[in-house]
């Protein structure tokens, strides 16, 4: 497991692309070195709220079979929201399955969210819309994408940045080392976060890489990494923002390491007891990112009592909004099964589609053949 | 090649390279949003110079030699097509293009399905494939049966000039993605090319040689053995049409079958290895249509069910002519259109 700290320090002699010995933290800065606004501290708060809350409710829903699966991020909230507020309304978010709330904070309504972890379809949102990519639960496989993309905004002269979110197991898949490498050596203006959350469903990241970091492994590729304190919400968001105007700015990708816990299991159908233990659990509960980042604002007289329960039942609102959303039986179009493959069925396709027509008309199988 | 391309204006005499080069030189030019992606495409001109002149021509920027990774190139075609570019990428040879089936079959063919049509994938995928041209291990591989069985892609691959020019402008023209397969060993072969006839449409089939006796069901490199193959069986009296698929996926029921009923035989050949190979496929298909009016099961005479062989050995794994009309022999000329033995 990764702790925080316990970095060796960069080798005498190291570029400016090696990350710094010590993650950086903004909330623990004595006050009034933070960089960040009020009011954007007081909307990242607003944010973790109800990025908590919905993890919450989420991971009730599976229990209640409303859902699937779901990948909870409680304990990473501040890399999902500080990372995803970080960009412009122009820019593109590229998710992994777990980046619900990254998806949420882009404007993308809460229940089109879950269509993928519900299972009425794959992608529920329109990515157009919200710019912003397809959950994608293949590992690393649209990081890529993002390399794409950023590079044909630019070559159309379009002032777009993508975030391309991975975990920490992902970074050792090919995908990985590819789209950073194409990244760099087009100057592609692309942010890649790692959220390292110290496992791979079970697999600790000690037999993930040798690496002294993920961060390090930026150097390969001749761009800088840097590593920040993930249940930091202001250092995210700062270092994701100075990332993306680097890339802006046509210097070309960072790789940013977010170091955070995920506090519950894998997803709901995970038992994390049998690859982890209570105390490295508690003590990362002890870092928690909304309590810490409660406690700055409250220090700083930023946040009182009447704007945390302010908070506190707009998320409420938010969650009862999606139960009653979700208590509905979602009725899939079996025949939308054919629209979409291409854009217009092939002959076979469309006979299947008669064929699946009959069935669901005549109820009981028919016994024909299905070409 | 069928004479009445002879008969337009603006006719030459192409190799099948030099027609795939013309293609992406015009939809270059017509369309600044298609974009060539691949290793060794820019200054070289690709290892088999179908990209031959085009970066200078359209810049690094529309020619691009990429990072020699197939999944990076491919999965950044991904990303370009959804910013509404038309990516090509150009895989060097059919077995190199395995790292990217992972981005191929996990993206590229379902990303419209997934997004309800919000995000398709108008790229082409270039993909020299198939042997006879001694090409050492990993350099001669017919992979198109993994390409036809990925629900979302199109799968293509001509025989001619002629249909090298029209169904790649036709490939970059699609909204949906299309594998292009490029049958190496014709790379050289010439025939007459007029870029202004009309682009055949994906999803046709072409007669190549009528006949009456039994039809061949054939594409890519293995028509020229084919049509050489219909020749040499006139002297055994034979009479055999050759139909070429041209489009594997969408698949062209409908020329294949009213061939096949004509005929009343059929006999499938590609090189690729048999088991399990896009011949199974044509010969189910035809089984299940053409049931009434086949007087012999349908054959199939592919490659042997082998890693491709080494160059000096290919001959015996590729299908010839002489295979092709011992299969024809077998096709049961003894028996009468219900199946009895006469
Ligand atoms: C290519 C691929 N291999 C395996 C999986 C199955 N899988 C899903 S999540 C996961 C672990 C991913 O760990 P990490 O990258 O650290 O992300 P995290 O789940 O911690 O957010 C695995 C192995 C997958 N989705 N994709
Ligand atoms: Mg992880």
């Amino acid at each position: 497991m990764t702790t925080l700290g316990t970095r060796p320090h960069d080798a005498p002699g190291a570029v400016a692309l090696l990350p710094g010995p010590e993650p950086r933290t903004l909330l623990d800065a004595p006050h009034g070195t933070a960089p960040l606004d009020p009011a954007l501290l007081l909307r990242l708060h607003r944010w973790l709220v109800r990025g908590r809350r919905y993890n919450q409710q989420a991971t009730a829903l599976t229990k209640q079979g409303r859902l699937a699966v779901y990948p909870s991020t409680t304990g990473q909230e501040a890399c999902q929201i500080g990372a995803a507020l970080a960009l412009e309304d122009r820019d593109w978010l590229f998710p992994t399955y777990r980046d619900t709330l990254a998806v949420l904070a882009r404007g993308v309504d809460p229940v089109e969210v879950l269509t993928l972890l519900r299972g009425d379809w794959h992608s529920g949102y329109d990515p157009l819309a919200h710019r912003t990519a397809p959950l994608c639960t293949p590992l690393a496989t649209q990081l890529p994408h993002a390399v794409g993309l950023a590079r044909a905004a630019r070559l159309k002269g379009d002032d777009v940045v993508t975030l391309a979110m991975v975990g920490d197991g992902a970074t050792s898949e090919g995908d990985f080392h590819e789209a950073l490498n194409f990244a760099a050596v087009w100057k592609a203006p692309v942010v890649f976060l790692v959220q390292n959350n110290g496992y791979a469903i079970s697999v600790p990241l000690a037999k993930q890489t040798a690496a002294p970091s993920l961060a390090h492994k930026a150097v390969g590729y001749g761009m800088p990494g840097l590593l920040v304190d993930g249940n930091d919400v202001a250092a995210v968001h700062q270092t994701v923002r100075e990332a993306a105007d680097r890339a802006r700015a046509g210097h070309g990708p960072t790789l940013v390491e977010a170091l955070t816990y995920r506090i519950d299991a894998h997803t709901n159908a995970d038992d994390a007891t049998r690859y982890r233990d209570d105390g490295e659990v508690a003590a990362w509960r002890r870092r928690d990112p909304l309590a810490r980042m409660e406690r700055h604002l409250r220090e700083r007289g930023l946040l009182d009592d009447a704007e945390a329960e302010r908070a506190a039942a707009e998320a409420e609102a938010m969650a009862a909004a999606l139960r009653a959303a979700l208590a509905v039986d979602p009725r899939p179009d079996p025949t939308d099964l054919f629209d979409h493959v291409y854009r217009r069925p092939t002959a076979q396709l469309r006979a299947q589609r008669a064929l699946l027509e009959r069935e669901s008309a005549a109820g009981p199988d028919t016994g024909e053949t299905n070409r | 090649m069928s004479p009445a391309s002879t008969a337009t204006t603006g006719a030459r005499e192409t190799t099948l390279a030099k027609a795939l080069n013309l293609a992406l030189h015009d939809a270059l030019a017509a369309d600044d949003r298609v974009h060539l992606l691949g290793e060794d495409i820019g200054t070289l001109g690709g290892v088999f110079r179908v990209t031959d002149g085009l970066a200078a021509a359209f810049g690094d920027d529309r020619v691009t030699d990429t990072p020699l990774a197939e999944a990076g190139i491919l999965g950044t075609a991904v990303g370009m097509a959804m910013y509404g570019l038309r990516p090509v990428v150009e895989m060097q040879f059919d077995a190199f293009a395995y790292p990217a089936f992972e981005q191929l079959a996990g993206h590229v063919a379902k990303m419209r399905n997934r997004t309800r049509g919000a995000l398709p994938m108008p790229l082409t995928v270039r993909v020299p494939y198939g042997g006879g041209i001694g090409g050492v291990e990993h350099h001669s591989d017919a992979s198109e049966a993994y390409y036809a069985h990925t629900p979302g892609l199109h799968v293509v691959t001509p025989a001619t000039p002629a249909d090298a020019y029209g169904l790649l402008r036709a490939a970059i023209a699609s909204d949906d993605p299309v594998v292009f397969l490029e049958p190496k060993r014709l790379y050289w072969a010439k025939d007459l090319l007029d870029p202004a006839r009309p682009v055949p449409p994906i999803g046709t089939a072409a007669v190549r040689r009528p006949g009456t006796s039994a039809t061949l069901v054939t594409y890519g490199p293995s028509v020229p053995v084919c049509l050489a193959a219909a020749e040499a069986a006139r002297a055994e009296g034979w009479d055999l049409e050759v139909v070429d698929l041209r489009s594997l996926v969408p698949f062209d029921d409908e020329t294949v079958c009213a061939s096949v009923r004509r005929t009343g035989r059929a006999v499938v050949v590609h090189e690729a290895q048999g088991f399990a190979g896009f011949g199974a496929e044509v010969a189910a298909r035809v089984t299940e249509r053409c049931f009434h009016h086949l007087h012999a099961p349908v054959l199939r005479v592919t490659g042997l069910d082998i890693p491709y062989p080494p160059p000096l050995l290919e001959q015996h794994h590729l299908p010839d002519p002489d295979r092709i009309l011992d299969a024809v022999a077998r096709l049961q000329w003894d028996t009468d259109p219900a199946g009895e033995a006469l």
